[in-house]
């Protein structure tokens, strides 16, 4: 299990998702572990609470999750996702309100240095 | 007993969905990203894979593993806020409520639920616009022909609604002289829950 906050990429579309993991990976390294999904249940744009609960669950970390999303879907998707992981897990994964590509590197970024939640949930919020 | 009209509703709601989902879609073509009915329609189809497992269960299990089948299934915004309403009611649900003030109670945790889930109320152009009016219709002793009136009523009242909430609101005053889908959704399955108690 990773000694940083991991990020979750949660996008309407797996392109993105996985164009944004690629983009962090390249620019900030293997400190930190990142995970993506995107697409819904039928394959569409869209997003699945079942894949963003098997995102979280394969980069879990201790020390906290941080999720960046796209559109109004993504989050509502992703704040279900968080309640049905349980409340022990729940308190220790949060959805920056921050541009998608941006606010993930920004946020993988911190995090690679050993920042706490609240601090990478801020910097990424903080990016406009 | 129960698990009978448990099983109709499960029918009722996914035919009515399967019916409805091209105007749906098409509804959300206009305001949203047009995937409302295809949505819907996926959400359908498991509750009914889902049917006769669901209606085995006592009712508030029923609820929840319904709630649970729509949140998985459904994806948009729709499946949380539906499966967020039906897990809401079966952590309240005792028995099958037995009268309107019953189901009333039932109602307000479910219309908390999407509230709290959408952070919305009433006039933001949503599924709101329909689920609070039917649930005061309910608390109100209303009949179930005048729940159904004041549904498709409510459904009618948000075409000129400007869209506070979803992808709607990005139109803007745009999104006026439409229809909301999810309150067209709403007031379908508030439909097709009331065609089954009549049965009764």
């Amino acid at each position: 299990m990773s000694e940083n906050v991991s990020i979750v990429i949660v996008s309407h579309s797996a392109h993105v998702a996985s164009g944004t993991a690629e983009m962090v990976k390249e620019m900030v390294g293997d400190e930190v572990e990142v995970a993506h999904c995107g697409g819904d249940p039928g394959g569409g744009l869209g997003t699945s609470v079942s894949a963003i609960m098997d995102a979280i669950e394969s980069v879990w970390s201790d020390k906290g999750i941080a999720i960046l999303v796209d559109l109004g879907g993504a989050e509502t998707n992703s704040e279900m996702a968080i309640e049905m992981l349980g409340p022990e897990k729940s308190d220790k994964i949060v959805i920056c309100s921050a541009p998608i590509v941006e606010g993930a590197v920004m946020a993988a970024t911190v995090a690679a240095g050993g920042a706490q939640l609240d601090d990478v949930r801020g910097t990424a919020e903080d990016f406009r | 007993m129960s698990n009978e009209l448990i099983s109709r509703m499960i029918d009722s709601i996914v035919d009515t969905i399967n019916l409805q989902a091209d105007e749906l879609t098409f509804l959300d073509q206009a305001i949203g990203d047009g995937d409302h009915g295809t949505n819907l329609k996926r959400g359908a189809e498991s509750l009914l894979k889902n049917r006769d497992e669901i209606a085995g269960l006592d009712f508030g299990p029923a609820l929840k593993k319904a709630g649970t089948t729509i949140v998985m299934t459904v994806g948009g915004a729709s499946g949380p806020l539906y499966g967020s309403a039906l897990l809401a009611m079966a952590r309240e649900a005792g028995e099958m409520p037995a009268d309107s003030a019953e189901i009333g109670k039932l109602t307000q945790v479910g219309v908390n639920a999407v509230k709290a889930r959408g952070r919305s109320d009433v006039g933001a152009k949503t599924m709101l616009d329909v689920l609070v009016p039917v649930h005061e219709a309910v608390m109100g002793g209303a009949s179930l022909n005048e729940v159904r009136m004041v549904a498709e009523k409510s459904v009618e009242a948000t075409r000129t609604m400007q869209a506070k909430k979803g992808r709607a609101s990005f139109l803007g005053i745009r999104s006026i002289g439409h229809v909301d889908p999810g309150a067209r959704s709403a007031a379908y399955i508030v439909e097709a829950i009331c065609n089954v108690l009549e049965q009764r």
